[in-house]
């Protein structure tokens, strides 16, 4: 990236916000995507996307636990960032985060997924011996209940949690939104829009992120694709899309038409220091490209491999699309200067605390965690279970 | 198999575990938080005393002009006047506290009245400014000018 | 109700309260109520500073007045206080050059224009110390606070580092410092003006251009200046009850 530009002013010089606080929005924007797709088939009843219900919720975890650490290793100084808990400051949307995440892990997330799978807990509890039969015992609380009566008061709970997780997975991730949104001194943050597109971009990398990872967990089990779960899916990836890429296109047809006082800086950075990111990887290759794929595929009745060769292919040019419009709103805002007169540079480096390096370990560990996951609580063979909540 | 806890067993236990948790996070908040947070308003009281506690490098010419009369009175008749000492002799509070000690060193003119009076169209043109290699190719502006009382001496 | 119950409620209630008040007390008598300075009140004063932009001339003794008063680091990009100078093509107002090489501290002397019919001016810039600061606003911890004398200050005993603050400053007075890993920016020479003393680059400006105003002090010559001056703030627009006043500020400066 090229360095200065025009005139800024002299704190400027330096970016504040790194490559790890564009993972931040795009980690915790999976999370909400992912139970927001969960949750399609626990509280709408869409009995298509069953394969995929006990998958997302682990995902969404497996993010979860991730999504602290990008922001830690960017405090000056993380060791003090309990006092987020201890003094949390009324009028800042970032206090909020510490009670925001411990509310979402424990009670959405860790709670529903406990309820969920206690059956399956206590079974392999009863079963297994030495240290993993300490771990499920502990999972399962030291109770052996799984009477019909305690797995249905269990089930109505659980729903409920996804009721309340609704709203909660919108707090999660709408208030990161609010974060940028909220700041007059930027105008490229500054919309009320910027928590609903925030939150609608998170819905559409959820909902992508899942579905590429059952197609990827499919062929690592060797089990056929059931193609209603992945068309239901991609159908709403669509639907979901279409509402993101408008909320985006009438900020930016906004901003055209109003062209205040900060739009000539603005637009000049678009078209030359934002032009890979923002116009090619985020508009053309992440949105129009996939959103042309998937609104095709609700066109024209394509045969089951192609179908599945769209699909994977729209979901991952969505995901790189995402992860741009991340760049390009936390990046992008501090690469002009507020006098409007000039631009800087971003300087990433690899090996540093901020650096590329952290940032790829950091997507990668996910990964991992959810496949320890996926050995500790599998999601599947319980197909029979969903079939009884619903009979 | 008959099952050995209860069908709430699970429910209560998990309860319990989180108002474990919400008496600890209490506990850890009481013990944690500033004694003397909040009380002026939302921050520690003592970031206050912080920030005057810094020390001081400026003694203000109030200061200079206790020991350094002369130079004083020379000043206050001259468009120097309200020029602080300390704008062209540098920071000085060591010096004053310790005045033998702490001897500064003399401004070389050269530099120091050529920051200020060089001519520049930015600076306002009822400025005294000139352009130093016309009016002084070489030598110091002292060899013509009282510095602290800047007419021709 | 019988005599001996209500006189039982009463001063059972009375010593809840009093134990109640005590607590209160004890906990403030613990914590230590902040000593202020010898003599100086907070609530005495409402600080601010009124800056002539007729009368600077680029010089950046300020600047380096700061720096040294303050321990600022030298590097380019790390200010308190800054200085920056307009080159303003009067048909293009809104288009100004402008420069600021280290932010003023060796002057501008290379910075040389020779069109007479260019307005060109200095601005020196600091902390506005908003009374309604976005920053205040945005802190997640109470790190940085306005203080009782309108003084926007950081604790950087408790500041994370999250720079929150540095990005909601509409005029890019913030800054991180390296040493510390903290906030930093210009405190109004906090340990200076509370001792009775004017700022650093109040002290050593020549041209009287910057000068440290109290706002509650009916004798300060800010009422005056106010008074008999077209006055102006930086980025009105943005309502952050800015407390630097400049006189003379152009259209142009942003």
């Amino acid at each position: 990236m090229q360095g200065v530009e025009g005139f800024i002013y002299p704190n400027e010089l330096e970016l504040q916000w790194s490559v790890l606080i564009v993972l931040y929005p795009f980690i915790t924007g999976l999370v909400a995507g992912a139970f927001i797709l969960a949750s399609l088939e626990r509280v709408f009843n869409v009995q298509a996307v069953k394969p995929t219900y006990r998958l997302a919720l682990l995902t969404a975890l497996a993010f979860l636990i991730v999504a602290p650490l990008p922001l830690q290793l960017h405090l000056g100084h993380p060791e003090r960032s309990v006092e987020m808990y201890l003094t949390p400051q009324p009028n800042s949307a970032m206090a909020m985060f510490g009670f925001v995440y411990l509310w979402y892990l424990m009670v959405v997330l860790v709670l529903e997924i406990w309820l969920d799978y206690r059956k399956e807990i206590v079974l392999t509890w009863q079963k297994s011996t030495g240290l993993m039969k300490l771990l499920y015992g502990a999972m399962a609380l030291w109770s052996d209940n799984i009477s019909p009566r305690a797995l249905d008061r269990d089930d109505r709970i659980g729903r409920a949690l996804t009721v309340i997780g609704i709203p909660s997975a919108f707090m999660l991730h709408g208030y990161v939104g609010f974060i940028f949104g909220s700041i007059k001194a930027n105008p490229w943050w500054s919309t009320p829009l910027m928590p609903i597109v925030f939150l609608f971009s998170a819905i559409v990398s959820g909902i992508a992120a899942v579905m590429i990872l059952y197609f990827v967990t499919c062929w690592f089990r060797k089990v056929v694709v059931d193609m209603a779960c992945v068309d239901t899916i991609a159908t709403y990836l669509f639907y979901a899309f279409v509402v993101d890429f408008s909320l985006e296109m009438l900020d930016l047809i906004h901003r055209l038409y109003e062209s205040d006082e900060s739009f000539r800086a603005l637009d000049f950075m678009v078209k030359t220091r934002l032009f890979t990111s923002q116009i090619v990887l985020q508009i053309i290759v992440g949105t129009i490209v996939p959103l042309a794929m998937l609104g095709l595929t609700q066109l024209v009745r394509f045969r089951e491999p192609v179908r599945r060769v769209i699909y994977l292919v729209a979901g991952c040019l969505t995901m790189v699309g995402i992860f741009a419009m991340r760049w390009n709103v936390v990046i992008g805002g501090q690469l002009f200067s507020k006098s409007f007169l000039g631009y800087t540079g971003y300087k990433m480096e690899f090996a540093t605390r901020e650096g590329l390096l952290p940032a790829i370990l950091l997507m990668i560990l996910p990964f991992v965690i959810l496949w320890v996951l996926i050995r500790l609580l599998p999601p599947w063979g319980h197909e029979e279970k969903t079939a009884a909540r619903h009979a | 198999m008959k099952p050995r806890s209860g069908e709430y067993a699970h429910l209560i236990r998990m309860a319990g575990l989180f108002a474990i948790g919400i008496t600890a996070f209490l506990l850890l908040r009481w013990m944690m938080v500033p004694a003397d947070f909040g009380l002026l308003g939302h921050y520690r009281a003592g970031a206050v005393q912080d920030n005057m506690e810094r020390p001081v490098m400026f003694a203000g010419q109030a200061v200079c002009v206790e020991c350094h009369t002369d130079v004083a009175e020379v000043r206050a008749k001259g468009r120097h006047a309200k020029v602080s000492c300390e704008s062209c002799h540098g920071a000085l509070a060591a010096h004053a506290q310790d005045p033998d000690g702490v001897k500064p060193k003399r401004p070389d003119p050269r530099k120091t009245c050529i920051i200020c009076h060089t001519a520049s169209i930015s600076k306002p043109t009822s400025f005294p400014q000139v352009v130093p290699a016309e009016h002084a190719p070489e030598g110091s502006c002292a060899d013509c000018h009282v510095v602290h009382n800047p007419k021709l001496s | 109700m019988n005599q001996d119950r209500r006189s039982f409620l009463g001063s059972t209630g009375t010593l809840l309260v009093l134990t109640a008040s005590a607590a209160i007390a004890w906990e403030h008598v613990l914590a230590g109520t902040p000593e202020e300075a010898p003599n100086y009140t907070a609530t005495d004063h409402w600080w601010g500073m009124s800056i002539d932009i007729e009368k600077c001339i680029g010089c950046g003794t300020c600047v380096r007045a700061c720096k040294t008063e303050n321990d600022v680091p030298r590097e380019d990009f790390m200010f308190r206080t800054w200085v920056e100078r307009y080159v303003v093509d009067p048909a293009e107002y809104e288009h100004p050059k402008v420069s600021s090489p280290n932010g003023g501290y060796d002057g501008f002397h290379e910075q040389e224009v020779k069109d007479p019919n260019l307005k060109v001016f200095f601005v020196p810039k600091l902390c506005n110390h908003c009374a309604h600061s976005p920053c205040v606003q945005v802190c997640p911890v109470g790190a940085t606070f306005e203080s009782q004398d309108g003084v926007v200050l950081v604790d950087r005993k408790y500041c994370l580092g999250c720079r929150y603050c540095v990005q909601a400053c509409p005029y890019g007075c913030r800054f991180i410092d390296p040493r510390t890993e903290t906030v930093d920016k210009c405190s109004l020479c906090y340990h200076r003006i509370t001792k009775g003393l004017t700022t650093a680059c109040c002290e050593t400006c020549p041209t009287g251009t910057r000068v440290l105003a109290d706002l509650k002090n009916p004798k300060d010559p800010i009422h005056a200046f106010l008074r008999d001056h077209k006055v102006q703030v930086l980025k009105p627009q943005m309502a952050t009850g800015s407390k630097v006043f400049y006189n003379g500020l152009d259209g142009s400066v942003r």
